[in-house]
């Protein structure tokens, strides 16, 4: 048993890291913030040099094929960077859900030119409810029209196409559908645009079924959580570097205990953040039986983690983690809309409950 | 990362399996309950059945009677040891500590002498380090040992000696120099638990119980032969006796917490809470299920480590993190062991009442020592924040 990075995973996620900082520094993700869609196409067209807009895909489709625990490790650095833009809509998100639904046919329309670069999309799943159960999907098709609306869905203006939850089908509409009505939702986290997507009489194409949705969904939540690994070490390490270099009383702040002990809670719970989504990486890569709950044990630590690392290096920063000017408050607000994207901490635990309390007891039941 | 068994890890635990299922005894269920002191022959049989099949120490090095066992597979040793309900070994610090550090600093006299009957269960160990002035500054200790010609005299008193009442030997810190900074003046002496001026009495804890000792020594002889490593090197061993005990700890504990959150769902599906089973509280369930997920994360932690710690060849100050998880988890285990009880939670063993003879109360008072044994969560911190994260030293 090997519960490390191998050489080439280690690369990966060093030349992820490198290419992050080069590409998309702190000034270059507060440029992007503040425009209306957080896309830049030349940035985008250097993602896809490197792979990872095809990064767990087939290499038919264009993909770079290769497994989730590669994708945690980019996710993670997606995380460290703050990446603004439709990243995570297009490539884990969309690209997840055609993956797990669509037939070949529909994976070389819609998942080939996502490896490619070409095209931008997202997944619009839930509903005014703001409950993220598939099943609690109301939307579905008349005659291969959908009329209603979805909300929180990511990076939707800046879609190609979306790909659509219904109660009878996953449907892709195209951005320029008769009908389809995209608008801002004015969310905390700047780097990731939220809309509102209406749809009127609006025509969408079937291409495949919501039950195959479980695994894709799976995929993408420990993705997130992935990416909230990230967002913790960053701000654990520019907390612990201000600890060591900020004054008070001649001393640097990072010596008094209350502000130490804090550090190495930080510390605690991005380490743990991050073995829970290794090991939710590996568990799906292995279609392991607990695959679903170790995605949820990922999911339900790293979004509480998230919001307690970040309360702790906010108030380590003293009156500098109030100002705008320091980024710890951009990685605080990623992690306050990915802390409910995907189902927060208590609807997984609930999830987990449903294993270890209501399945236990049936296993428990069929063995007497 | 392949968190899968590899061949010779396979090979390992089916050949540990196989040996348990003949060999692990069926009446320690009845043994369990009683007072140590009582149960203890028991325990040193089963050792010496143990180390028969070569299992006492897998750890050791195959020349000193161990298997040179990986770090992957003592877990798997301790798993399957917690597995089928095992009883512990009576030697357990000197197997797992004593003896390794015997084996790192000691003369080849020194590991002739000790190691076979450390093995054997016919000597136990002990170990003297915190002292009443000394727990977490434990560089501050004042036990004192004076040269008089090939003798050291032993002044001092030492506290919460595991084994203490049973020890036949200890691995004891002394202070050999007075004028030199105080981890620079410590030295590891091998003491003779049988010699004159040596005194142990037990320490009732906040259980009930006493588990530890305290030691006493007044005017106690020790030979200089029995110097453990170099004089004034003792920081540095009792160091290295310290890193043992982070080793294998978890991998026991996932499967120990595991039980325990099993029997509390059990428990929870027929105690009544707002008229239906707390198990379908929707409050308890978001408990419970926190529980079960940072058991998880405990193991996962740990496999971690254990990997890090193959790569590197060193326990690093990263295991500070398994300290402070563990215990604290399971303090919080506890608590919500206590809510689904309630008042029942309170039962001591002798009540008829009591639910599963008093367990519950029993282990609620207990968790309250896991933050404080084996290195304070305060400690813990102190290690984190400066060895890992390199912040300036607080003390």
């Amino acid at each position: 048993m090997q519960f490390g990075l191998s050489e080439s995973q280690e690369f990966l996620k060093d030349s992820a890291r490198k290419f992050f900082a080069g590409e998309c520094p702190s000034a270059e993700m507060r440029r992007l913030m503040e425009t209306d869609t957080a896309y830049d196409a030349a940035l985008w067209s250097k993602l896809t040099d490197q792979g990872y807009t095809g990064i767990i895909f087939p290499e038919e489709y264009g993909g770079v094929g290769l497994g989730k625990v590669e994708l945690m490790l980019l996710m993670e650095e997606t995380g460290r960077a703050l990446l603004p833009g439709p990243f995570f809509s297009t490539v884990v998100l969309a690209g997840s859900v055609l993956n797990a639904v669509a037939t070949p046919v529909h994976k070389k329309q819609y998942l080939a030119p996502i490896c490619g670069g070409e095209v931008r999309s997202t997944v619009a799943l839930v509903e005014n409810s703001a409950n993220w159960d598939p099943r609690a999907v109301e939307l579905s098709a008349s005659n291969g029209k959908l009329t209603g609306e979805k909300f929180f869905v990511s990076d939707a203006a800046i879609a190609d196409f979306l790909i659509v939850v219904g109660r009878d089908g996953v449907f892709v509409v195209d951005s320029k559908a008769r009908g389809l009505k995209i608008s801002p939702m004015h969310g905390m986290d700047l780097t990731r645009k939220l809309y509102v997507v209406g749809f009127g009489n609006t025509p969408a194409e079937k291409i495949g079924s919501a039950s195959d949705l479980a695994r894709a969904l799976d995929i993408t939540t420990a993705a997130l959580a992935a990416e909230l690994v990230g967002d913790m070490q960053r701000t654990l390490d520019i907390t612990v570097e201000y600890a060591k270099t900020r004054k008070q009383f001649g001393k640097p702040i990072g010596m008094f205990q209350a502000v130490q002990h804090q550090c190495a809670d930080m510390y605690l719970e991005t380490e743990s953040s991050r073995s829970a989504v290794y090991y939710a990486g590996w568990a799906l890569e292995e279609n392991s039986p607990d695959a679903s709950t170790a995605v949820s044990i990922a999911k339900m630590y790293a979004s509480d983690a998230a919001r307690t690392v970040g309360n702790r290096g906010i108030q380590i920063h003293g009156g500098m983690g109030f100002t705008w000017e320091n980024d710890i408050h951009l990685y605080y607000r990623r992690a306050k809309a990915s802390e409910t994207a995907f189902g927060d901490a208590t609807f997984h635990r609930e999830r987990i409950a449903s294993v270890v309390i209501d399945l236990a007891s049936v296993t428990a039941k069929s063995a007497q | 990362m392949d968190l899968n068994l590899t061949a010779e890890e396979l090979a390992f635990r089916d050949e540990l399996r196989a040996w348990l299922a003949s060999h692990v005894p069926k009446d320690w269920e009845e043994w369990r309950e009683k007072p140590m002191e009582e149960s203890f022959p028991y325990l040193r049989a089963w050792q010496q059945k143990l180390q028969e099949g070569r299992w006492a120490a897998v750890s050791w090095p195959k020349e000193y009677g161990g298997r040179s066992a990986t770090l992957m597979q003592q877990a798997i040793f301790w798993e399957e040891m917690a597995r089928v309900e095992a009883p512990p070994m009576a030697n357990s610090l000197g197997l797992g500590l004593i003896g390794p550090t015997i084996i790192a600093y000691g003369t080849e006299a020194q590991k002739k002498r000790y190691i076979p009957k450390i093995l054997s269960a016919e000597e136990i160990w002990c170990q003297g380090f915190s002292e009443p002035n000394a727990g977490s500054d434990l560089a501050g200790l004042q036990t004192e040992a004076r040269l008089d010609g090939d003798q050291y005299v032993v002044n001092g008193q030492k506290v919460w000696t595991s084994y203490g009442w049973v020890g036949d030997w200890c691995e004891l810190v002394v202070r050999t120099d007075t004028a030199a900074a105080k981890h620079k003046g410590l030295t590891v002496l091998l003491v003779d638990m049988k010699s004159p001026g040596v005194e142990v009495r037990p320490l009732r804890q906040m259980t009930g119980e006493s588990e530890f000792n305290e030691l006493f020594f007044r005017d106690v002889r020790v030979p200089v032969e029995n110097i453990l490593g170099k004089v004034n090197d003792g920081w540095n061993v009792a160091m290295s006796t310290l890193m043992y005990e982070r080793g294998s700890y978890g991998a026991r504990l996932h499967l120990i917490f595991k039980r325990y959150i099993t029997r509390l769902i059990e428990l929870a599906r027929t105690i009544p809470r707002n008229g239906r089973p707390a198990a379908e509280d929707p409050i308890i369930r978001q408990k419970l299920a926190q529980c079960s997920a940072e058991i998880e994360i405990m193991r996962f932690n740990q496999m971690r480590a254990f990997s890090r710690i193959t790569a590197t060849g060193v326990p690093g100050p990263e295991g500070s993190i398994q300290k402070i998880f563990w215990s604290e988890l399971n303090q919080r285990l506890q608590q919500v062991a206590q809510e689904i009880l309630g008042s029942y939670g309170q039962l001591l063993g002798g009540d008829p009442h009591a639910i599963d003879k008093g367990l519950w109360s029993y282990a609620y008072l207990r968790t309250r020592g896991n933050t404080i044994e084996a290195g304070t969560s305060e400690v813990q911190r102190n290690i984190i924040g400066h060895f890992v994260l390199g912040l300036p030293r607080s003390y």
